[in-house]
């Protein structure tokens, strides 16, 4: 594995994984786990209430079709509750009347399988921000400090305006501050699998992020043949 | 999708018909029945008056030196006048002497003292009532027998006849008339209990399949019994079905799923070119399947709903604004801004769902096209949608081949598509009455407008 697992237990978001299929459930969850995050894995409602009850999660991904019944049992009792962590809808359904129902029912949001993980954490992003604000998800690196669910950068206190990819780029590598990151991981990363692009469209991201950063002591080096890594002149 | 019906006859008509044919027959026989009782009470009139004017002559007969004398009074022949002037003729016998009378007028045979005979002759080309007696006369020299025939033409009697046949007549009309419009008014009133169940039924939108529940004639129960049965099981079969694609999309996508997601994974940790580029295929022949079967199933619901659209109210404007944030994520991925601008924005009468889809897909194309950091233009102008993209354009030349079926512009390239998007659009905004426009902006990007 290139990519380790990274350190960073005060801003990992807690996810509750609510799938009975278990092959998918260990893809999704090792996925959200490589970037940090830690999942929890209920495979029927059941599980999931007790899960909901013992902890409080940032973030619920529900599947529809469980063994002990209908996602959205769950859902509505759960919003019955009071509950307000927010929940991503995993359906295998396209119809949009049904897809409406579950965002009447208090889903903050649904993707279809099979999904782009990208789209997902897109999704779980959008959400957040929505239902949180920010605030409490902001990481200090010298005269950096960045919160990437509401998308601001400060350096050096002033603050400076993200697009959305330059945001994820600067997410990876502030996560991992001297970890070397590969092009190809980034573009991976970046990048949605139908777009045709070329390794050297990373350079054009990296360049920006370089210039929100000038001045401060956190700069991006460039290891020729290898890719780039975040450093903190500390 | 209605389907040709067998048809034969109708019920109203039907019944109407045999209503007013019955009562047709009915003033027939009741004209035919009432005029023949007339009839026979006129002519039982004529025949008393005959009989007692027969009567009174023979009983002034006697026997007197031997010969046999009649010596009526004048009013037992006055008792005959009538208005319409009749004309009576009388013949009297002794035996079979004429001892005074018409003697060509027809006596009939065999009639006795104890019995008085009635017939009617034709005489001088009319019709006359003859009415006979005969009366044994003991004398000195043993018995004679007298005969008085007496007759008179039925002027009268028919005169009455005729008025009578009149007044039934019209009464027999009058009766017809009237069942006539009674019959009409049942078989409507009749018929009218069936439309009103049609209408009833008709009217439901396609997602209802609840059963009948107004009331109904009894005799309708058995109908609307099995209407119900049939929709029951309808309903049944349609959620069985869609049950079984619900399970079918869930068992078919959910390890889709899983592959998409492990070969993502892979890919992370894969650097070898090759190895790279098999699970990039393999990721987008997934993205392509599911695709595909999505939008399959879409244009299937749609082109089912728009032969029956579940209509409403629906605000353009709310339901672009719920789109654009709902799909805000995919474009902030590719740095894309979704732009929403409404102008008078109508209120449409239309199906939401179909229209919501529509939408989504003419969205989801700018977003797929659209390089990265463009913009995405919504606008809504009244009962107009326009949504327009920074990419490439369409390609003139086949511009207007692209709303069919599977029908793919040539530099699409790797991007993920089943050709079905506006072939979706164009069903939706033909069955809301509207037109779909294609074309590119002069300074370059495509642009859909959908006309309602």
């Amino acid at each position: 594995m290139h990519l380790s697992r990274v350190n960073l237990v005060e801003e990992a978001m807690k996810y509750l994984l609510v799938e009975d299929n278990p092959e998918l459930a260990n893809a999704v969850s090792s996925r959200l786990r490589l970037d940090g995050h830690s999942v929890d894995h209920a495979r029927k409602i059941e599980d999931a209430r007790a899960f909901v009850a013992a902890a409080e999660y940032d973030m619920i991904l529900l599947d529809i079709m469980l063994p002990d019944g209908d996602g959205r049992t769950f859902l509505k009792h759960h919003r019955a509750a009071n509950n307000d962590t927010p929940v991503i809808v995993l359906t295998a359904r396209s119809q949009v009347s049904d897809r409406i129902s579950m965002l009447d029912l208090g889903a903050d949001d649904y993707v279809t399988k099979p999904f782009d993980h990208a789209e997902l954490e897109a999704r779980c992003r959008a959400v957040l921000r929505r239902k949180t604000g920010s605030a409490q998800s902001v990481k200090t690196l010298g005269e950096v400090e960045f919160d990437a669910v509401g998308g601001h950068l400060r350096v050096k206190g002033q603050p400076v305006e993200l697009r959305n990819r330059e945001l994820r780029l600067l997410e990876l590598l502030i996560n991992a501050p001297g970890q070397v990151f590969s092009k190809q991981k980034l573009v991976d990363r970046l990048f949605s699998y139908d777009d045709d692009v070329s390794e050297n469209a990373i350079e054009v991201y990296i360049g920006r992020l370089r210039k929100h950063l000038e001045g401060s002591d956190v700069q991006i080096k460039t290891l020729r043949g290898l890719g780039y890594r975040l450093d903190h002149d500390g | 999708m209605t389907a040709e019906v067998n048809t034969r006859g109708s019920l109203r008509t039907r019944l109407a018909l045999i209503l007013t044919g019955g009562a047709a027959g009915l003033a027939v026989i009741l004209f035919v029945v009432v005029r023949a009782l007339s009839a026979q009470i006129a002519q039982q009139g004529q025949d008393n008056v005959l009989s007692a004017s027969m009567s009174s002559i023979l009983d002034s007969a006697l026997v007197r030196d031997g010969r046999v004398s009649l010596d009526f009074p004048y009013s037992s022949l006055s008792m005959l006048t009538t208005d319409a002037d009749d004309r009576v003729f009388y013949a009297i016998y002794e035996g079979e002497v004429l001892l005074s009378g018409y003697d060509d007028l027809t006596v009939p045979q065999g009639v006795t003292p104890d019995r008085s005979r009635f017939t009617t002759v034709a005489y001088k080309g009319e019709p006359v009532r003859l009415a006979t007696g005969v009366r044994r006369l003991i004398g000195a020299d043993g018995q004679r027998t007298v005969s008085v025939t007496i007759g008179q033409t039925q002027d009268a009697l028919s005169n009455t006849l005729n008025a009578i046949s009149r007044n039934v007549a019209l009464l027999g009309i009058g009766f017809f008339v009237l069942a006539t419009g009674l019959a009409v008014w049942a078989a409507s009133f009749t018929s009218g209990q069936l439309r009103r169940l049609t209408t009833s039924v008709t009217r439901r939108g396609p997602q209802d399949l609840s059963p009948v529940s107004k009331p109904v004639p009894s005799e309708m129960v058995p109908l609307v019994g099995s209407l119900n049965t049939l929709m029951s099981r309808l309903d049944h079969t349609l959620t069985q079905s869609e049950d079984f694609i619900a399970e079918a999309a869930h068992r078919i996508r959910t390890p889709l799923a899983t592959v998409r997601s492990h070969a993502e994974a892979t890919l992370q940790r894969v650097d070898h070119a090759e190895n790279r580029q098999a699970l990039l295929s393999m990721v987008r022949a997934i993205d392509e399947s599911s695709r595909a079967a999505g939008q399959l199933l879409d244009h299937a619901m749609v082109t089912f709903r728009a032969e029956n659209l579940e209509k409403g109210e629906v605000d353009l404007e709310e339901v672009l604004r719920e789109l654009v944030q709902r799909m805000s994520p995919i474009a902030d991925m590719k740095d894309i801004t979704l732009d929403l601008v409404a102008q008078d924005a109508s209120v449409l009468h239309g199906d939401a769902i179909l229209l919501q889809n529509a939408f989504r897909n003419l969205i989801d194309n700018a977003l797929k096209y659209a390089p990265a950091e463009t913009a995405v233009m919504i606008r809504v102008d009244g009962r107009k949608v326009t949504v327009c993209d920074g990419g490439p354009g369409f390609a003139m030349d086949e511009i207007h081949l692209l709303s069919g079926r599977f029908v793919r512009g040539k530099d699409t390239g790797h991007k993920v598509g089943s050709g079905l998007g506006l072939t979706i659009v164009q069903a939706v905004t033909t069955a809301h009455g509207g037109t779909m426009t294609l074309s590119n902006r002069p300074e370059g990007g495509a642009c859909a407008t959908v006309q309602f």
